[in-house]
């Protein structure tokens, strides 16, 4: 590319401007890389539920709303269906209102539904042994330096005991690590008995919260889906069957929709910037109107220029913005650990540098456009008489 | 460059043909009628100067002699071709390969060496990298300055950098050298210089000049001055 000196001295003839812009573009995508995954996971939420193998049953109308015991038994005995339990959310807290910790209450066999949970089995045996007993994950233990045979106290945001006390006593007896394929901010998990938990609590009405169903074969999630649903229709506790990675965004839009409110931000931002950097490029070019005049008396052409000038806006954007999304990709890690899992950011993947490549090249060439037609259409001689 | 040398020997054509050449302006309704019907021929291996009060339509002649103008009417050729018929990338390709350019404020490109100035035509040609390199070093070294090389403009004097904007517009080896007003902006002893490289590139290289000035004694160094008044030629070919 022999022309890139000249784009590239384009841009260092003034090195403060530039770099200020580029500052600006790099900070717009290192937001981009830091919340473009979380956009995605909370937008996309896709209504397939093909190809997996484990789908989660929640009441159509509610997450809040349970769901009667019975059709447990019911689940387990639609064909295809391997496996099913359920769970209530617990709403823990630990000695202070923030710190939140991921709590439910489980049926038996909920922990066999997810093979990526590595407990040892004689844990595992003393969990089921154990009424008040809890297993939690690594990090979560970790992180309030939790052990093996620890009496923990949790309170309750919802739910009150029997007795009007919102501190449910537990003992740790089990701490699992997260496997392979494990979902996001799994090893923060807080699992205790939902025997227990019903027992004891105020106002349950025995309902259980939600129900988790593996499967025989994941081509049969469609067919296995509906037959769930089936059971339910037209009575009040008709159920919603949806792939987990659904249901997550679903529970999460209980809080606000958050791929909306990311989108907008990133939006607001990308607006932003388009407006500085076309900005920059604007002046960029009236100044140079003189210089690119004699590129074009040298015999550059009027699309030889327009190049140039687009050239330059895009080169712009694209140091920018891979700065800008590597830096995120080194950020991100840091910053789920150092939140102690609060901030669950997922990785930049190459989907997302994909994307994000190719909003530089969009922007670049945007915000260069109008600048470089006029460089294109600039009347050689009046702009060398400065006219 | 002795290509030029060849052709002034083989070809008695005027390199440049006008004929009744006339130029307008329109400025809204206001019609500016800038060059009436002008006629000349500059034969190959001529030094012209052209002279004239300020506003009498030099610089605007020269444009169109280096193709960077079209006439409003008339015909313009230059070595055969009539660039007044062409269109705007046709006169940009032909400017490429048969036109240098020189002005009274240098213009160089203020961000790139004198080196990078000095390539800069040749890349719009097939010339490899190091071809570039050489061919910048050796219209550098015409010029006096390869010790500059790597300076920036704003690292010259005045002198200098038109010297390196001589060397940019020898550098592809065109017929045709057009300046406006070469030396305007510069010293005595600078412009002694940029008008002693001038008359050697005419007589040593065979370049064809046409040159824009206000100083009787630049214009000693041409071999014909041509005085132009109100858009029209008042004294035609004077030998000096
Ligand atoms: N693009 C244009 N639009 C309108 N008028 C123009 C344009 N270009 C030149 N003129 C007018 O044409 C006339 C001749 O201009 P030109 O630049 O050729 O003069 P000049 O002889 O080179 O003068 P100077 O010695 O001051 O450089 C001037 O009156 C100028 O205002
Ligand atoms: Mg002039």
């Amino acid at each position: 590319m022999k022309y890139f000196h000249l784009i590239w001295a384009a841009l260092m003839r003034r090195k403060t401007r530039t770099i200020f812009t580029m500052l600006s573009v790099l900070a717009a995508f290192l937001l981009f890389g830091l919340l473009n995954s979380v956009r995605v996971a909370f937008t996309s939420g896709s209504k397939s539920v093909a190809g997996v193998d484990r789908l989660v049953v929640t009441s159509r109308y509610s997450i809040i709303q349970g769901l009667p015991q019975s059709l447990q038994a019911q689940i387990a005995n639609i064909p295809g269906v391997k496996l099913v339990d359920h769970a209530n959310w617990f709403g823990g807290i630990y000695q202070d209102p923030k710190n939140f910790v991921l709590s439910f209450s489980v049926g038996p066999h909920y922990l066999d539904l997810f093979p990526e949970i590595e407990l040892p089995d004689a844990q595992r045996k003393a969990f089921d042994a154990d009424r008040t007993g809890a297993v939690v994950g690594e990090a979560l233990a970790e992180r309030y330096h939790w052990k093996i045979g620890d009496k923990i106290p949790l309170q309750s945001t919802i739910f009150p005991q029997k007795n009007g006390d919102k501190t449910w006593p537990f003992e740790i007896v089990g701490i699992f690590k997260e496997g392979k394929n494990g979902a996001n901010g799994l090893d923060q998990v807080f699992f205790f008995h939902w025997k227990y938990f019903d027992e004891a609590n105020a106002f349950n009405g025995h309902d259980v919260g939600w129900y988790v169903l593996r499967l025989d074969d994941p081509k049969q999630a469609d067919r296995v889906a509906h037959a769930v649903d089936a059971l339910s229709a037209n009575s009040d506790h008709e159920t919603r069957t949806q792939t987990e990675s659904a249901f997550n965004a679903s529970f999460a839009k209980q809080i606000g929709d958050i791929g909306l409110i990311v989108g907008a931000i990133m939006a607001a931002v990308f607006f932003t910037l388009i407006l500085l950097t076309g900005n920059t490029m604007a002046q960029a070019v009236r100044e140079r109107i003189p210089e690119l005049a004699v590129l074009k008396t040298l015999g550059f052409t009027g699309r030889g220029v327009l190049a140039l000038v687009l050239g330059e806006s895009v080169l712009l954007l694209l140091i920018g913005g891979v700065i800008g999304m590597a830096l995120a990709a080194v950020v991100a890690p840091g910053v789920s650990k150092g939140s102690g899992g609060m901030v669950q950011l997922p990785p930049v993947g190459a989907g997302n540098w994909l994307q994000g490549i190719i909003v530089m090249l969009v922007i670049g060439v945007l915000v260069g456009l109008l600048p470089a037609m006029r460089a294109m259409r600039l009347r050689i001689v009046d702009a060398l008489a400065g006219r | 460059m002795n290509a030029a040398v060849e052709a002034v020997q083989n070809n008695n054509q005027p390199l440049v043909q006008i004929r009744n050449l006339s130029k307008v302006y329109e400025r809204g309704k206001q019609k500016l009628e800038v060059l009436h019907h002008i006629d000349l021929d500059i034969a190959r291996g001529d030094f012209f100067a052209l002279m004239g009060p300020s506003g009498s339509g030099k610089t605007t002649l020269l444009n169109m002699i280096g193709g960077l103008d079209s006439p409003t009417d008339g015909s313009l050729s230059v070595d055969g071709k009539r660039i007044d018929k062409m269109g705007e990338g046709q006169l940009a390709r032909w400017r490429a390969g048969n036109v240098g350019f020189v002005f009274q404020f240098y213009n160089l490109m203020p961000a790139l060496s004198a080196q990078k100035n000095v390539e800069l035509p040749l890349l719009l040609t097939r010339l490899s990298g190091a071809q570039r390199r050489k061919n910048a070093s050796i219209a550098l070294q015409l010029v006096g300055l390869s010790d500059r090389a790597s300076h920036k403009p704003s690292e010259l004097s005045g002198g200098q950098q038109q010297r390196v904007a001589i060397a940019r517009a020898i550098v592809s080896d065109p017929t045709l050298l057009v300046c406006d007003e070469p030396t305007g902006d510069l010293d005595r002893q600078s412009a002694e210089e940029v008008l002693t490289l001038l008359q050697r590139l005419n007589r040593e290289h065979g370049k064809t000049i046409v040159m824009v000035t206000h100083d009787p004694k630049a214009a000693e160094y041409a071999s014909h001055t041509l005085h132009l008044d109100k858009g029209t030629l008042v004294e035609q070919q004077r030998v000096v």
